[in-house]
């Protein structure tokens, strides 16, 4: 047994040799996605592979744990280091948990950036965000006064009072109002916390206190629906249009009905092309991960590194008539 | 052979000639095993004979085999330890919390193995002081251990561990031979020596063949069961300052499904499930295989999910081989 092992060990380090000696293959990038059998990693799959033929000579190996945890993509990351990868490209389950593995992927010569869900900084050279809060919030009003060309009155419902994230949107949207829209007239903003009951009373409040309203932006996907559904229920199809965040398999039915003109979200396909892009260019040292570089991302413009070395891809995507049937199927 | 099938219940040890039983052992079929693993691995990747591949592949199984050393000897009493992951749980996230009040590594590492302990001997009194069974008991902890830590911690994460706490879990001890190596094979020597050449084994496998007799025997099974819970515990706790080092930091989600790997691991080493047989050379062959497949299969970039079918296939294939090997020969 022993003597066998060590001719394999000699066996090895030949092999080893070979492989180093053998340049000429195609940059390979591990996709790292949260878990396998989503569908917005899939679909994330279809842009990083689109990426990879946009690019040439780059091979996208799209892999995941079956359970959302750190330790089953620490596993993954392990694998693709031994399989001597150019980059890695991870939604991380753990921004912390990850960090030491994916340092000694660094250490290695392996370039990693994180996309969708980051990594502590330590861990990663870049992360792409899939939007940034400015963005996000002057979308929101965007899809609203799209379908307003003489404006009126619109209400937020939002998730609850104390979320983050919907808080710090609200607030950029209504740095926006002023300078971009102002015929935009905001009159209420209200919380139904994410919880469909009190989505549905909170919405069904709006419109009978406030007769001129136009819309109704839920930056949520629970208080979208909800919303949606009063609009629907009460035959005030075309009088009010509901807008926001929304996921687009749940949401398809009332794009078809008229409820709501367009919704927007993240858009998983144009995350995979860009992580690509990205761990691409970084890789074969085309640009150098610093605060102030901007990295180009083929069809989906640019992106400007800032102080943490992270950057937003892109406003929300806006789903429609013309779109929502495809992407509906996504996720 | 023929005497073993008409003699009644007997500890199948020793009965043959020592030679014979070698070649046709259990474990014989699991060096079979890992060898052709080995071999299919090295021809199916170019990336998989590689001093670091190798020894990447180690950390993907050593933390659970070493609670599988402790597991097998409580699995061989007849009894089962499920709160093993739920251990690691509570121990990091008490490590979490003594680094927020500025203790050091070997502060850390006490208390991780102190608290492993603990929770094992919190398991072992509750089956041999109250007389439950072991799997109701081992489920309720489960489910308490990782609450605890959930109420604790919700959805923050304890990190900031001290640089020198890395090693455990990333160091090195020579060359590309990991700490977490060498901790595993020989903690492995001391439960092979404990379980096969002490009389303290050789009453664990008394126990499960036959609790009473082994009882009036003179035997103090409670008493051996007891220490075997604080020992499945014990190496919870080592696990857990194991991992907590790897991920260098601590989250309640930690080690979410290790129980049922570890179990994996001991039940494809040979031990029976209802306790009486088995042989730590099994476990720590099946350690390596788990390890050989998973990693082989991640070289392959194999989605997790095949690879658990893959893992499921093996372990009733190795289980039902012998058994259909012995009809086959009863038959003739």
């Amino acid at each position: 047994m022993s003597l066998f092992k060590k001719l394999m060990m000699t066996a090895a380090l030949s092999v080893a040799m070979l492989a180093t000696a053998a340049n000429a293959e195609p940059i390979k990038i591990g996709l790292v996605v949260k878990s396998l059998g989503n569908g917005f990693f899939d679909a994330a799959n279809k842009g990083a592979q689109e990426a990879a033929k946009e690019i040439g000579d780059v091979e996208v190996i799209y892999t995941g744990p079956t359970s959302a945890t750190a330790e089953g993509q620490i596993e993954i990351i392990n694998s693709l280091v031994a399989q001597q990868v150019n980059a890695i490209a991870i939604s991380a389950n753990d921004p912390d948990a990850l960090v030491p593995a994916l340092k000694k992927a660094m250490d290695r010569g392996i370039t990693v950036i994180s996309w969708d869900s980051g990594v502590a900084q330590e861990g990663r050279q870049v992360h792409l965000n899939p939007s940034d809060t400015n963005l996000i919030g002057e979308t929101i009003i965007k899809l609203a006064a799209d379908h307003l060309p003489e404006g009126g009155d619109v209400a937020i419902l939002s998730a609850s009072s104390t979320a983050t994230n919907q808080n710090a949107w609200i607030e950029a949207a209504k740095k926006v109002l002023p300078e971009k829209f102002p015929k935009i007239n905001l009159v209420a903003t209200v919380y139904g916390d994410d919880d469909s009951v009190k989505s549905t009373n909170e919405a069904k409040g709006l419109i009978s206190s406030h007769p001129n309203l136009k819309a109704i932006i839920a930056p949520t996907t629970v208080g979208v629906v909800a919303a949606a559904q009063v609009v629907t229920d009460q035959n005030l199809i075309g009088k009010i249009n509901v807008t926001g965040l929304a996921l687009p398999s749940e949401f398809k039915k009332f794009i078809d009905n008229g409820s709501s003109q367009a919704v927007a979200l993240w858009n998983p396909i144009d995350l995979g092309y860009s992580a690509v892009q990205i761990s691409h260019q970084l890789a074969t040292k085309k640009v150098e991960a610093k605060p102030g570089t901007t990295i180009s991302i083929g069809r989906v413009g640019s992106i400007t590194l800032d102080d943490t070395n992270s950057a937003a891809m892109a406003a929300p995507f806006q789903f429609d008539k013309s779109n929502i049937e495809e992407f509906s199927k996504i996720y | 052979m023929s005497d073993a099938v008409h003699s009644p219940r007997t500890i199948p040890d020793r009965l043959d000639n020592p030679l014979r039983s070698a070649v046709l052992s259990w474990e014989a079929l699991l060096v079979i095993v890992a060898v052709a693993i080995f071999v299919i691995n090295s021809f199916a990747s170019p990336y998989f004979l590689n001093a670091w591949s190798l020894s990447d592949l180690t950390f993907n199984f050593t933390e659970k085999a070493l609670i599988a050393l402790a597991m097998a000897l409580l699995i061989i009493t007849g009894e089962i330890d499920l709160s093993v992951a739920a251990i690691i749980a509570l121990a990091s996230t008490l490590m979490g919390m003594a680094v927020q009040a500025g203790i050091d590594t070997p502060g850390l590492v006490a208390i991780g193995i102190l608290v492993g302990l603990g929770c094992g001997a919190f398991n072992g009194a509750m089956v041999t002081g109250l007389g439950l069974p072991s799997i109701v008991v081992t489920i309720g902890t489960m489910s308490l251990f990782r609450g605890i830590s959930y109420i604790i911690l919700g959805d923050q994460a304890y990190k900031g561990y001290p640089a020198d706490f890395a090693f455990f879990g990333q160091g090195y001890v020579w060359w590309v031979v990991s700490f977490e190596l060498v901790l595993f094979l020989v903690a492995a020597l001391i439960y092979g020596f404990l379980l096969h050449r002490t009389s303290f084994g050789r009453r664990i496998f008394a126990i499960g063949n036959n609790p009473v007799a082994t009882q009036f025997s003179g035997v103090r099974v409670g008493r051996i069961k007891f220490i075997l819970f604080c020992l499945t515990g014990l190496m919870a706790g080592i696990a857990s300052v194991l991992i907590t080092s790897r991920l260098g930091s601590t989250r309640p989600s930690i080690a979410q499904g290790y129980e049922l790997e570890v179990i994996t691991m001991v039940v494809l080493g040979g031990v029976s499930i209802l306790g009486g047989a088995g042989s730590i050379p099994g476990v720590v062959l099946a350690a390596f295989i788990m390890g050989l497949v998973t990693f082989g299969l991640g070289l392959l970039n194999v989605p997790g999910i095949v690879m658990s079918i893959f893992i499921g296939l093996l372990l009733i294939v190795v289980i039902a081989l012998p058994i259909v090997w012995n009809r086959f020969r009863m038959q003739r």
